[in-house]
């Protein structure tokens, strides 16, 4: 635990930021010749937002991904709660307290909203199928408990109404709110989203960032998150990581950041004389 | 009736009823509310504890009889308790509606000089932080629901659940400082204070006694054989007197359960899920479910629309009314009527099979020698084979057939399958929504009140229900009506006084008791049932003196799917113009089934086709006023649909949903003139306030439409 012993500090608004949760240090990834991501090195402190942000095919994806622990990186290593994390399949990373939302919805369709938000308790449930299947004694202790666990975060993302709607019913936005309450239920200490407001009106971004504001707040959950809409990350995040091709042109809070040259060439393009 | 005390033995204050209750019906449910995908539930005797433990740490934190509780938040248990416990410890609580404005509660909290407010989560503890400033009597802040107010200064905020934690924890010393105040409560004390909507100026604080309460609340239990069976789903706005009357009033008179949804949205899933037994919605929310379900009969199979086109109009032949509605009963059946609700239902599963049996047989051979439409053969008299048995017979087992078939599982997917009396009340309910739902059964009736009279007035009784009556006088209610049609009343309810407005107060109630409605009405000689005009303060004259009664025209326009709410314009003026709200829902589903696009409310309200269907109910409802000898005057000659919906939040209309005529006139101005000098198109800017209070513009240009008129010979109002 001596990393995370680090300072801890106290944001303006009363939240308590921690030590490091997680470090890249000179992540490089390549598929084949192309380089995704080039020398690359960021952490991700305790109860923070921390934003990642660039134009399109940056490589924020992949360094999600990498973070995720879905790609694996040829170079550097990733550091998470104080040790180097080995190589390891997906479900070893989720059962390490990280969850995670997708860019394109990735939801059970056909199941109901409280079928998919229980689909994030599987790491939390012990007991074997056939026990499961007879229904008795302990497989339906663990069903109550991790039910309300569930239902405790859909009275939280306040989409009750659609409890036992079919996901495919479910307009968009509501769809991105869903996929964060699975995320939740898994209690997960780093939250990762992939773009969480893509494609959503002014209304639905309003709505979507209070609940991002308040899982932090209410659960002390630690978020990494990715975004287009430049707005909204400067409103949400304690600090911001800036990529461009591959390559970090940019860290530190939302105002640095804002006022940083080489983000702004990035963003706004540069001439070429 | 000589001393009222003597014939509700002393149970003279809301509290006081809730001790009875506790005592006699304990262990029964008295609230539930859905949490986490459970009903919770408390009993009578659990309700008196949370109540009791709420009053004492009402008065650690040092309320003072006398004093006013804001109380803000939708229907949960807790507001209700915190009323009562207001009540229990000599405070009057002051319910407010949830969705006002920051500006709108300062208002109202600053003239009722509340100290204390119990309110539901952080968006309100923020709106009335907002205004705290302006408030100098404000002291202390009680919230329910903890969620983001934990780094809130919390020297004058506390939780409910901590309040009451310090209430059981001083019970030793101040039990009996609330067994006192508790007893000091008589007839005469102040209930509550509720504000009036305010369709005219600021709102008005309505002072009830516990007399009003309790004395209108028993009648009106008696009047429909309410009983501690019966299921209520409090849904309807907690600061509208018909929520304390049902909720309040009535619940802990008789003792009868108190059901609050989870949230707003899961109204209907949770309103089929408890199936009351005693309901109340205002005519719009018959409307919308009505659309929904012709909505959703449009896109079922022939077979199944068919049937139902055909049970549902035998059913609304009269069969509905004679052979469907619950017979006067109690809210739990005996074994006996589940027997013969059993018999019924076999009888009527019997029969289904049988004709659809017989039915499809003959259908298949029909169709063998010439294909017909399935829907064609639904037309024919009696497609289901039911031709063999005699009149009255053959309808009464039809009935039966239809109740299994079409009308108890629509009863049941509308949640209304266990409703004994159901009422609408507010505004008028077109006839054939109105019929529809009779003829499925549901006993739904109509009542005219107010908030001054503790809600009733007239009520229709069982057996005589009519869509264009409002009823006869509620139990103990005197009416009477004046040489100019002004309509009256005198009964237990009155309310005692407008807070701090004596003015109004004498305005509105004579020396005798009378109060005035300010509406204008007649009793029908054969039957004695009430009739209402409209307002009398909106029954105005027009240029060549003819009548101009708004409302009449307005509630024809209404009665179409398509139009949500309408504005007739003409006082002092030559002929009548209107606005028109489309309906979103109706006429979004019929764009979808017609293929027609649209990225918005503005876009769909100005398209050419949906502007040709408006204009046809506008000349259907104008030919419809034609035939009115008085009001003829009243036809619309130009229209225009709007580009927003009118709405609370813009001041148009009032939290209960009533036009608020003046003020629209006055902010569309430019409208109504562009109406009434000829042009064809006006543009406009309009301000909108969104939810959180900001405003914003919107912009648009309005087409204009001529309606054909019906001509008439104009008759003159006689002038006395």
């Amino acid at each position: 635990m001596s990393v995370m012993d680090q300072e801890t500090s106290v944001t303006a608004d009363g939240r308590t930021i921690g030590g490091v949760l997680m470090e890249m240090r000179n992540i490089s990834l390549r598929f084949g010749g192309v380089k995704a991501i080039t020398d690359i090195s960021f952490d991700i402190r305790e109860g923070e937002i921390r934003a990642i942000i660039g134009p399109n095919g940056a490589g924020k994806s992949s360094m999600l991904n990498v973070i995720s622990g879905f790609y694996v990186p040829q170079e550097g290593e990733v550091w998470y709660k104080g040790a180097v994390r080995p190589r390891m399949r997906p479900f070893e990373v989720a059962r390490q307290g990280i969850a995670r939302t997708f860019q394109n919805i990735a939801l059970f369709e056909g199941m109901s909203v409280l079928d998919n938000v229980m689909t994030g308790r599987l790491n939390h449930m012990t007991t074997g199928l056939l026990s499961q299947a007879i229904w008795k004694g302990k497989a339906e202790q663990e069903e109550i408990e991790n039910r309300e666990v569930a239902e405790k975060i859909i009275d939280f993302l306040e989409i009750q109404h659609i409890r036992k709607t079919p996901v495919s019913r479910l307009p968009y936005g509501l769809k991105k709110r869903v996929e964060l309450a699975r995320a939740l239920v898994a209690q997960p200490s780093l939250l990762l989203l992939d773009e969480p407001m893509a494609g959503m009106n002014v209304e639905e971004k309003e709505d979507m960032s209070r609940f991002i504001l308040d899982v932090n707040d209410e659960f002390g959950t630690t978020i990494a998150l990715i975004e287009h809409d430049m707005g909204v990350v400067m409103d949400l995040s304690d600090r911001v990581v800036v990529m461009d091709y591959g390559k970090k042109i940019g860290d530190g809070t939302p105002d640095e950041v804002r006022n940083n040259q080489a983000v702004i060439d990035a963003y706004l393009g540069i001439a070429h004389d | 009736m000589g001393n009222p005390s003597q014939t509700v033995g002393g149970l003279e204050s809301i509290p006081a009823l809730l001790q009875r209750n506790a005592r006699e019906f304990g262990s029964k449910d008295a609230y539930r509310e859905k949490q986490f995908g459970i009903w919770q539930k408390w009993t009578w005797a659990e309700t008196e504890k949370e109540v009791e433990a709420l009053a004492l740490g009402l008065i650690n934190l040092g309320v003072n009889e006398g004093d006013f509780i804001a109380i803000i938040g939708r229907n949960r248990p807790h507001f209700y308790w915190s009323m009562v416990a207001a009540q229990s410890v000599g405070a009057i609580p002051v319910p407010l509606y949830q969705d006002s404005a920051a500006e709108e509660m300062a208002y109202v909290l600053e003239h009722c000089g509340a100290r204390f407010a119990i309110v539901d989560d952080q968006e309100q503890v923020d709106k009335v932080i907002e205004v705290q400033e302006r408030l100098h009597q404000f002291e202390h802040m009680i919230y329910v629901d903890p969620r983001g107010l934990r780094k809130y200064d919390h020297r004058a905020l506390h939780e409910f659940a901590k309040v009451q934690e310090q209430g059981r924890a001083a019970y030793d010393e101040f039990i009996q400082e609330l067994q006192d105040r508790r007893e000091k409560l008589n007839f005469d004390d102040q209930c509550v204070m509720l504000y009036t909507s305010g369709t005219t100026g600021k709102p008005k604080g309505v002072i009830l006694s516990n007399h009003n309460i309790i004395r209108s609340a028993q009648n009106a239990s008696e009047f429909d054989h309410l009983g501690p069976g019966d299921e209520v789903l409090a849904y309807l706005p907690m600061a509208w007197v018909g929520d304390f009357i049902f909720s309040i009033g009535q619940a802990y008179w008789t003792g009868f359960c108190v059901n609050c949804p989870e949230s707003p949205e899961t109204m209907m899933i949770d309103l089929r899920e408890i199936g009351p037994t005693y309901y109340f919605a205002p005519p719009r929310f018959f409307e919308t479910q009505l659309t929904n379900v012709m909505i959703r009969m449009e896109d079922a199979g022939t077979l199944k629309r068919a049937l139902f086109h055909h049970l549902m109009d035998f059913a609304r032949s009269g069969a509905g009314e004679k052979y469907g509605m619950p017979k006067r009963s109690l809210a739990r059946p005996d074994l006996k009527r589940r027997i013969k609700q059993a018999w019924k239902f076999s009888m009527g599963v019997g029969f289904a099979i049988e004709a659809l049996l017989e039915n499809a047989i003959r259908l298949f051979f029909v169709k063998l020698r010439h294909p017909v439409d399935t829907r064609d053969h639904f037309k024919a008299k009696d497609p289901l084979g039911l031709y063999l048995y005699p009149e009255p017979l053959r309808s009464y087992f039809k009935y039966r057939m239809g109740e299994v078939l079409i009308y108890g599982p629509l009863k049941n997917t509308l949640g209304l399958s266990r409703i004994r009396v159901g009422y609408t009340a507010g505004e008028a309910i077109g006839p054939e929504i109105f019929e529809f739902y009779r003829s499925l059964g549901i006993n739904l009736k109509q009542l005219y009140g107010q908030t001054e009279a503790s809600v009733f007035i007239t009520v229709q009784p069982d057996g005589e229900v009519r869509a264009d009556t409002v009823g006869v006088p509620a139990p103990e209610v005197e009416i009477k009506i004046t040489d100019e049609g002004r309509i009256f009343y005198r009964s237990p309810g009155t309310f005692v006084a407008y807070y701090k407005n004596p003015e109004s107060t004498a305005d509105t109630k004579d020396s005798d008791g009378w109060v005035d409605t300010g509406d204008a009405g007649f009793f029908e000689e054969d039957t004695g049932h009430l009739r209402i005009i409209d307002r009398a303060k909106d029954v105005g004259k027009m240029a060549n003196g003819a009548m101009f009664a708004p409302k009449f025209v307005e509630n024809k326009l209404k009665f179409y799917p398509d139009i949500l709410e309408a504005v007739l314009f003409g006082n002092g003026r030559d002929h009548c113009v209107a606005f028109i709200n489309i309906d979103l829902t109706a006429v979004g589903n019929w764009a979808e089934r017609n293929n027609i696009g649209y990225s918005s409310y503005q876009e769909l309200a100005g398209h050419p086709r949906v502007l040709a269907t408006i204009q046809e109910h506008v000349e259907a409802v104008n030919r419809s006023v034609a035939e009115d000898p008085m009001l003829s005057g009243c036809q619309i000659h130009r229209f225009v649909v709007l580009h927003k919906e009118l709405d609370a939040d813009d001041g148009e209309m009032t939290r209960t949903r009533k036009v608020r005529r003046a003020f629209v006139a006055d902010k569309f101005n430019d409208i109504v003139e562009a109406l009434y000098d000829g042009s064809e198109t006006v543009s406009t800017v309009t301000e909108v306030t969104y939810e959180d209070g900001r405003k914003g513009t919107i912009k648009a240009t309005l087409e204009i439409r001529d309606a054909k008129v019906v001509p008439v010979e104009p008759q003159k109002v006689a002038a006395e």
